[in-house]
């Protein structure tokens, strides 16, 4: 780890006026921790949003819910509000990671990462999401823009994550044996507007979704109908655990075991 | 003392201080005035180092040295067995020097050493270190190593080998196969692995000013061996001004048996500043610089007879030795893996060449098995696709060629000579235990429900209690493989003893207290087991190939018979009776047929305080020593069955059952024994299912980390059924019947599941690790044949 200076901010306000330049925002840690400890990140300085209890919590809103950016996965796997409204989020959020990184990692700091193989960014397309900043309100669809890469600008802090309730959803993830992301992670969400599915783990460019199971299940949500839709090896990750098209494939197995299991 | 003798599942004493964190790892040692080094290691797996550039690093703060390769001139890392090749010259033996010397030649070699006040000085400071490499050729695979024109590791080593050797009756083996009713082949791969020890390696040297003593402590499962190897050949310090203590060590399997690079580097730098130097490695350094594992590629032929009689075994083996020769790196494929291929069966002609290999990746040497996982691997993959081609049941097949218990001793064709076995026994055992009679039901529930099921026997031999000297010297160790034990007993009756076995989690603390309880008939709080510091410890060869207690505990016993002996000429004085009536049992010394009797504790008492002694016959005080020298090695055997469901739409595995029976003969303590059964399993299914140590072509390790390398995790694999043989076959040459069972579950798992995958898929052969793409391309070929 390389020395950096650490500030406690006492409101995002603080905190995006401190975090400029090299400096860095630390929510949950549980990425860039272990980054710094290998030496790979420098940053002048460290923000940390632990103090601010503003960004903590969850509420029930117009039938979805809202989750603060610094609200832990395992608050929002045991959130009775979370399991009420979107129970495919709980049963995510129960998902990732291990005991450790469930009760440190945050959802704020999950997306604002982007991480092509977390599971959070697939939640957030498949359900129509909004993220919330200090400085503006975006779309899911439009908020994760790449690798690693977000909507997000200088001094923009995600302060919240709206998710409105489908009429059913499943997310289905296939871990990766040794790192235990998602090889391919796919959420399905059946919404007043229709279906939307989104994937995550398996794509060059980090979370996407998949149109042609979106058209084939606003007809007839059902696994069946996912039958004979190929999906296309092209853009999708290749690697030493799995190749392309074997991807290709899971998204198809994740995406009908996710309509079948869908609630 | 029937309550912790030989035989009862004693909890482990040891655990309390390591379950507390109260354990002392060589991390946690810290010496007065200490420095901190960090290694600067090549990125590239073969390059020229044209220049280093060390002055900005000099001038930072905290820097106290930086050495290169120009500095640190001394001895080479040797490797400790020279292998002949066929035509009876010697292997291919190049140098390897701590720290490179003009070239590197795997990502990780050692370059540049910095040594600062405090290891994040080190850390900044070793980062300012540039180095200018001209990258050369490299080969990272013995695919690529053996290919005409390849790049050399070594311009001595034509075609980067080392050596070609060969084991067996050639002609025989041909003049069988000539008459062959069948002939049965497989091309596999045993795949590389990183080993993993939960505590990455560390070493600390330490000089001492006023008396020119080095001392090193390291993580090591053999201190004695290092002291040897380091001082006779590295850094020429004579026994006498080095010590070596290898302290609590969280784990080896084999990875830290050798002698590497850093312990030279921190013993040799703290006589050249005259101040403790420390190294510890990151996890990712452990990737890239601890000895490696397997790494084989063999042909493999089986001829047969009508009756599937095994008429004779062919097998022809590439061996990774990566870059340089780790110290048992060159037995490995050949002694201890060529010498195991007539496994529990009468096979009776075998001939097998091994051509070993230099490439641009990390040392490769044994590794929990070491050769014999191979050589199992090998035999009982080839066994089933005997079975499948002479439509036999895999479990008959194997029954049909056992070596009966009415022929041991047994000569095999490759060498050994198993003492006993019951073959049978394991395998009717294991078959009752998965009730494999019930295993088409099993198969037809799992069809309904839309899975794959498989069944998959394999029946293991090893060969353990390595070694006896004299037959390993005749095959080119440079070394003894005896053991030696000191029971020191003290003068209210507490013991000590000093044992060359060293414990890195195989419980040595209980296990060597129970002999000691059940031959002293003391309670185990009176006893005390040192181990790993050669100050304390008079001599040992270590702890690896399951020797401990076979070559370990039987110099122990042999100590603590000297011990009984000499007490019982001192009972006899005091009882004023004739030795020959004295008998001992449960601490007491009798005189037969009297009521006379002296406890252990009086008589230690007398021997250090001899006012009424035979003192003309007898020494005063109590303490004796003794060295063991196996006279053959150990046959551990056994029988496992794995089965297994796979999900046709993933590929996604999952084990059933996995049943284990093995024959270890006398058991001192069998929980621990289950648990290292239970370990050893954990480890071979990883190798099967999971672990894969994988290089791109330019040497770059791609699998450097826990996201990329598949470590075992519990929720990957059942409860495994451990049993231990009802019928067991205690070992007929060493004094407590004992074989050893450390090594079992990573020699035998493997083929069992890869077995069961493939009897699951119908399919010949799959190559580890079956990760759920092979598996589910391979079910899709099914599902496409029985659709035809």
């Amino acid at each position: 780890m390389y020395n950096f200076e650490y500030q406690k901010a006492g409101s995002v306000a603080d905190a995006a006026k401190a975090a400029t330049g090299e400096a860095k925002i630390v929510a949950g840690g549980m990425t860039l921790i272990p980054t710094l400890k290998l030496r790979l990140a420098s940053p002048s300085k460290l923000v940390d949003l632990g103090g601010i209890k503003d960004l903590v919590g969850i509420k029930a809103e117009g039938g979805g819910v809202t989750i603060g950016a610094m609200t832990t996965h395992a608050a929002v796997a045991n959130s009775a509000e979370v399991k009420k409204a979107i129970p495919a989020l709980a049963d995510l959020a129960e998902g990732i990671g291990d005991p450790a990184v469930r009760n440190r990692g945050t959802i704020g700091g999950s997306v604002a990462n982007n991480d092509p193989a977390a599971d959070y960014p697939a939640a957030c397309v498949a359900l129509g999401a909004t993220i919330v900043t200090n400085k503006r309100k975006i779309a899911a669809d439009d908020f994760f823009t790449g690798l690693f890469e977000t909507a997000l600008q200088e001094g923009e802090i995600v302060t919240s994550i709206s998710f409105p309730a489908p009429e059913k959803a499943a997310y289905q993830k296939f871990r990766n044996p040794a790192s235990r992301y998602a090889l391919v992670g796919v959420f399905v969400a059946k919404t007043k507007a229709g279906v939307r599915v989104a994937v995550t783990g398996a794509g060059e460019g980090g979370v996407f979704r998949k149109k042609s199971f979106e058209d084939a299940l606003s007809k007839n949500f059902s696994a069946a109908a996912l039958d004979g839709i190929k999906v296309d090896a092209k853009g999708l990750n290749s690697d030493i655990h799995a190749s392309a098209d074997y991807r290709a494939h899971i998204i198809s197995v994740m995406a009908k075991r996710a309509v079948a299991a869908a609630k | 003392m029937a309550d912790m003798g030989i035989g009862v599942s004693v909890k482990r004493r040891e655990d309390a201080r390591f379950l507390t964190g109260n354990g002392t790892y060589t991390d946690d040692i810290n010496r007065h005035g200490q420095t901190h080094a960090i290694i600067v290691r090549s990125p590239h797996a073969h390059a020229r180092i044209k220049k280093i550039n060390q002055a900005k690093a000099k001038a930072m703060p905290g820097v106290v040295a930086i050495f290169t390769g120009e500095d640190m001139k001394v001895g080479s890392l040797p490797c400790g067995w020279l292998i002949k090749n066929q035509d009876g010259s010697n292997m291919v033996e190049p140098g390897h020097p701590p720290i490179a010397q003009g070239k590197v030649r795997h990502v990780g070699d050692p370059v540049v050493v910095v040594v600062a006040e405090t290891r994040q000085q080190a850390l900044e400071a070793a980062e300012a270190v540039t180095v200018d490499y001209e990258v050369l050729p490299s080969v990272s695979s013995l695919k690529a190593a053996t290919k005409a024109g390849a790049p050399l590791v070594w311009d001595e080593a034509k075609g980067n080998i080392c050596y070609d050797w060969a084991l067996g009756d050639k002609a025989a083996v041909d003049a069988a196969f000539a008459g062959a009713h069948k002939i049965v082949k497989i091309d596999l791969v045993n795949n590389r692995l990183i080993p993993n020890a939960m505590e990455p390696r560390a070493a600390i040297g330490d000089f001492d000013k006023a008396t020119g003593d080095y001392t090193l402590y390291t993580t090591s499962q053999n201190p004695h061996v290092i002291r040897l190897l380091m001082g006779a050949f590295v850094l020429s310090i004579p026994e006498s001004k080095l010590r070596v203590v290898a302290p609590d060590v969280g784990g080896g399997f084999g990875s830290k048996i050798y002698h590497y690079a850093e312990e030279a580097i921190v013993t040799w730098g703290a006589g050249q500043l005259k101040r403790p130097i420390k190294w510890t490695a990151e996890r990712s350094e452990s990737f890239m610089s601890d000895a490696h594992g397997r790494d084989h590629v063999t042909h493999a032929e089986l001829a047969l007879d009508k009756d599937g009689k095994f008429l004779a075994l062919k097998a022809e083996t590439l061996a990774n030795m990566g870059a340089y020769l780790s110290t048992f790196a060159t037995c490995v494929p050949t002694y201890l893996h060529a010498t195991l291929l007539a496994g529990v069966y009468t096979t009776p002609a075998i001939w097998c060449n091994v051509k070993a290999v230099f490439t641009n990746t990390v040392p490769v040497d044994a590794y929990r098995g070491a050769g014999r996982p191979e050589a199992t691997f090998l035999l009982e993959r080839i066994v089933d696709i005997a079975a499948r081609e002479m439509k036999m049941d895999p479990a008959e097949i194997r029954r049909k060629n056992f070596i009966q218990t009415s022929q041991f001793p047994y000569q095999t064709p490759v060498a050994l000579q198993y003492d006993t076995g019951n073959y049978d026994a394991t395998l009717d055992m294991a078959l009752k235990m998965i009730d494999y009679k019930g295993f088409a039901g099993r198969k037809a529930a799992a069809a309904a429900k839309g899975k794959l099921r498989g069944i998959g026997v394999s029946c293991y031999i090893e060969a353990c209690g390595i070694a006896p000297s004299a037959v390993v010297g005749s095959l080119g160790a440079r070394a003894g493989l005896y053991e030696c034990a000191n029971v020191r007993v003290h003068p209210t009756g507490s013991v000590s003893i000093f044992t060359g076995s060293h414990s890195h989690g195989q419980g040595h603390e209980t296990t060597f207290a129970q002999v000691v309880a059940e031959k002293l008939g003391i309670p185990s709080e009176q006893i005390e087991i040192v181990h790993g510091d050669t100050a304390k410890v008079p001599f040992g060869m270590g702890t690896y190939g399951s020797r401990s207690i076979a070559v370990g505990g039987a110099a122990l016993v042999k100590a603590l018979d000297k011990i009984i002996l000499k007490g019982r000429k001192i009972a006899a004085h005091l009882m004023e009776a004739s030795e020959k009536d004295v008998e001992f049992k449960d601490g007491k010394f009798t005189v037969a047929g009297t009521d006379k009797a002296k406890t252990f504790g009086e008589v230690a008492l007398t021997a250090y305080v001899p006012h009424n002694y035979p003192i003309t016959e007898l020494e005063p005080g109590l303490e004796e020593q003794a060295f063991y020298d196996p006279l053959n090695f150990t046959y551990p055997s056994g029988c496992y069955i794995a089965e297994v469901e796979i999900d046709k739409d993933t590929g996604t595995l999952e084990i059933m059952r996995f049943v284990a029976s093995d024959d270890f003969g006398k058991i001192i303590n069998p929980m621990i024994v289950e648990g290292q059964v239970h370990g050893g399993i954990a480890q071979g299914l990883g190798q099967a299912l999971l672990e894969s140590c994988v290089y791109d072509k330019d040497g770059q390790l791609l699998t450097g980390s826990y996201n990329d390398y598949c470590m075992p995790r519990a929720d990957d694999f059942p409860n495994f059924d451990v049993q231990h043989t009802d019928k067991p076959t205690p070992c007929t040459h060493n004094p407590l019947g004992v074989k050893g069972c450390g090594e079992a579950g990573a020699i035998g798992a493997p083929p069992a599941v890869m077995n069961a995958i493939c009897n699951a898929l119908g399919v010949v052969h799959m190559d580890m690790p079956a990760t759920p793409e092979k598996i589910w391309r391979a079910a899709n070929a099914h599902m496409a044949r029985a659709a035809e």
